[in-house]
C-alpha cells in the first residue's frame, strides 16, 4: 500500500444553507465509505477559501485568493491506495466532481537518504 | 442530553458531558434573563449544548480521546459537524438514552445505585431530587451516584445495543430498574405527596422507549408496560378531595384515567405471547382485575387469590403475601384473612405500616375494635409520611374511643 494525497480543487462556492447541508452529507458518505474499505489515512481537513500568501526572501505578504476560483484548494485528505491507479479510481466518486471541481491526486513522495 | 453527549465524548468522559449539559442550561439561564424564554426551550438548550459539543471537541480533540467508535468522524472538520448534527437527531436521541439505560444498569452496580443512576443521568434529577425520591440524605445520594459514575465511566464503552445477545441478557436487569423506579413513584412514601407522579411518568417514559426497539419489545416489557399504565390509572384516585391517602376499596373509581386502563389492557394483550410468565405478567393481570371492577365488590377476588398464588411461587416476598392474605380476606371473609396474615413471615415487615395496618382492617371488620385500634396505633407509629399518618390516625379514630383507656383513667389508674 502507498500513500496518496487528494487535493480538492474549485468546486462551488457561496452556497445556499440547505445545499451546503446536502454536498457536506454527500461528503460524509463518501468518506465513510472509503474508510470501511480502509482507505483513509487521515482525512484531513477542508480549507477556508481565503487566507494571505507569505512569498519570497522579502516574505511579503499578500491577501488571499491566490489562484482563479477553479484551482483554489478547498481541502486534502490523506489516502492509502494499491497504487496510483487504484487511488485516481477511488478518487472518482468524489462529491466536488459534481460541481465542476477536480481532484488532484498525488503519490506521497519517499525521501531516500 | 448527557445519554447524547456521553455517546459523543465516550463514557470515560462522563463528566465532561454532565459539565457541557450544566452549561448549556446555565447560558439558557444568562440569555434568558435579558431576551426572554424562546418559544421552544428545549429545542434552545439542544441546540446551545450541540455546539458546546462541537467546541469542546475541536478544543480537545488532541489533548483526549473521545468516543472510539467514532474516531475520525470527529477528527477531521470534512465530518465532525454533520455527524454531530446525526447524533442531534431525534433518532440518534433515543437510541442513546437506551444505551444509557442499559449502560446504567451495569451489573456490578447494585440495584438501588441503578436506579439512582437512571434518575440522574435519563431523566435530569439533581442529587436532591434523587435523595428525597429514595427518602434519603443528599450526602448519602451523591456517594452511592458518583461510586455508580465511577463503575459507569470505568466500563469500556457505552453498552451496544445493537447486539442481539448482550440486549437479552441485560433487559431483565433494565426492566427491574424500571420496575423499582415506578414503584418508588407510586408507593413513594417520600415527601409531602404520597405520590410521585413525575418518577411514575418518567418509568412510563423510558419502558415506551424500550418498546419502540425491535429488541425491547418483548413480551416481559409490554407485561411491564402495562403494569405500569394499569397502576397509573388509579393515580388519580389514590388521592382523595382532601388530600388525603384513599386506600383502594374507598377511592372513587370514576376518577380513574379510563384511556390508561385501555392502555393497559392493549399492552398486557401484547404481552400475552411467547412461552415466559413473569412476575410483570402476573401483577399486571391483577392490576388489570381490580381496573375491572366498577365498585370495589365487583372485584373478582378468586381470580387475584390465584394470581397471588402464582406470584408467590414466581417471585414470593412477605409483601406479596400479605397481599394474598387481604385478598383471601376479601373473598373467604376477616377471619382467614387474619390466619393467612398471622402466616406471613412479618419479620421482614417490621418497618412496613401497612401489615399491622391489615391486621388491624381485619379486626375491625370482626368487630374487635380494641384489638383494631391497637394494631392501627402500631402501623401509625411506623407512618413514612405526614399522608400516611393521616390516614392511619383516621383508621384509629375509626376504632371509637378507647374505652378501657378512657375507664382507667376515669378511676385515676
Amino acid at each position: 500500500m502507498s500513500e496518496y494525497i487528494f487535493l480538492y480543487r474549485g468546486g462551488e462556492a457561496g452556497r445556499s444553507p440547505e445545499r451546503m447541508q446536502q454536498t457536506m452529507q454527500k461528503w460524509v458518505a463518501w468518506l465513510k465509505g472509503l474508510a470501511e474499505k480502509g482507505h483513509v489515512k487521515d482525512q484531513g481537513q477542508p480549507l477556508e477559501r481565503t487566507g494571505k500568501l507569505v512569498k519570497g526572501k522579502q516574505k511579503t505578504v499578500t491577501d488571499g485568493p491566490f489562484a482563479e476560483a477553479k484551482d483554489i484548494v478547498g481541502g486534502y485528505t490523506l489516502i492509502e491506495a494499491r497504487d496510483l491507479e487504484q487511488a485516481v479510481e477511488l478518487s472518482k466518486g468524489c462529491p466536488i466532481l459534481e460541481v465542476e471541481g477536480a481532484v488532484e491526486v498525488r503519490p506521497v513522495m519517499k525521501m531516500s537518504i | 442530553m448527557v445519554s447524547t453527549l456521553t455517546r459523543i465524548f465516550g463514557v470515560h468522559n462522563l463528566t465532561l458531558a454532565e459539565d457541557v449539559v450544566q452549561d448549556a442550561f446555565c447560558r439558557a439561564l444568562e440569555v434568558w434573563k435579558f431576551s426572554g424564554v424562546p418559544e421552544n426551550p428545549s429545542a434552545w438548550l439542544m441546540a446551545t449544548a450541540k455546539n458546546r459539543a462541537l467546541d469542546v471537541l475541536r478544543r480537545e480533540r488532541t489533548a483526549r480521546t473521545f468516543a472510539p467508535e467514532l474516531g475520525r468522524l470527529i477528527d477531521s472538520e470534512w465530518t465532525l459537524a454533520p455527524t454531530v448534527v446525526e447524533l442531534f437527531g431525534p433518532h440518534a436521541i433515543k437510541d442513546d438514552q437506551l444505551r444509557m439505560m442499559f449502560s446504567c444498569c451495569h451489573p456490578r452496580l447494585p440495584e438501588e445505585a441503578q436506579v439512582a443512576l437512571v434518575l440522574h443521568l435519563l431523566c435530569g434529577f439533581t442529587v436532591n431530587e434523587v435523595a428525597s425520591a429514595f427518602m434519603s440524605g443528599h450526602a448519602a445520594i451523591e456517594k452511592r451516584l458518583s461510586r455508580a459514575k465511577k463503575v459507569l465511566a470505568g466500563s469500556r464503552k457505552l453498552f451496544d445495543v445493537a447486539h442481539a445477545n448482550d440486549f437479552s441478557a441485560r433487559l431483565p436487569a433494565v426492566l427491574r430498574a424500571l420496575y423499582l423506579l415506578f414503584n418508588e413513584g407510586y408507593h413513594g412514601a417520600s415527601t409531602e405527596s404520597a405520590v410521585r407522579a413525575d418518577l411514575c411518568r418518567e418509568a412510563m417514559r423510558l419502558a415506551a422507549l424500550l418498546l419502540e426497539h425491535p429488541l425491547g419489545a418483548r413480551p416481559t416489557t409490554y407485561a411491564l408496560a402495562a403494569l405500569m399504565c394499569l397502576h397509573a390509572a388509579r393515580l388519580p384516585g389514590r388521592i382523595d378531595a382532601a388530600g388525603d391517602l384513599s386506600s383502594l376499596f374507598d377511592q372513587d373509581r370514576s376518577l380513574w384515567d379510563h384511556n390508561l386502563v385501555i392502555e393497559g389492557q392493549r399492552l398486557l394483550d401484547q404481552s400475552a405471547s411467547g412461552d415466559e410468565l413473569t412476575e410483570y405478567h402476573v401483577e399486571a393481570a391483577i392490576a388489570s382485575f381490580h381496573s375491572l371492577a366498577q365498585r370495589a365488590e365487583e372485584t373478582n377476588w378468586a381470580q387475584i387469590v390465584l394470581l397471588y398464588d402464582q406470584l408467590m411461587i414466581i417471585r414470593p416476598s412477605p409483601v406479596v403475601a400479605l397481599n394474598r392474605a387481604i385478598a383471601v380476606a376479601q373473598l373467604e371473609g376477616p377471619e382467614r384473612g387474619l390466619e393467612e396474615l398471622n402466616a406471613v413471615d412479618s419479620s421482614r415487615l417490621a418497618t412496613y405500616p401497612f401489615y399491622s395496618a391489615a391486621l388491624g382492617e381485619l379486626e375491625l371488620r370482626l368487630g374487635r375494635k380494641d384489638g383494631a385500634r391497637e394494631h392501627f396505633r402500631a402501623a401509625l407509629a411506623l407512618a413514612r409520611s405526614p399522608m400516611e399518618r393521616r390516614f392511619l390516625a383516621q383508621r384509629v379514630d375509626d376504632c371509637g374511643p378507647d374505652e378501657t383507656r378512657q375507664a382507667r383513667s376515669l378511676s385515676g389508674l
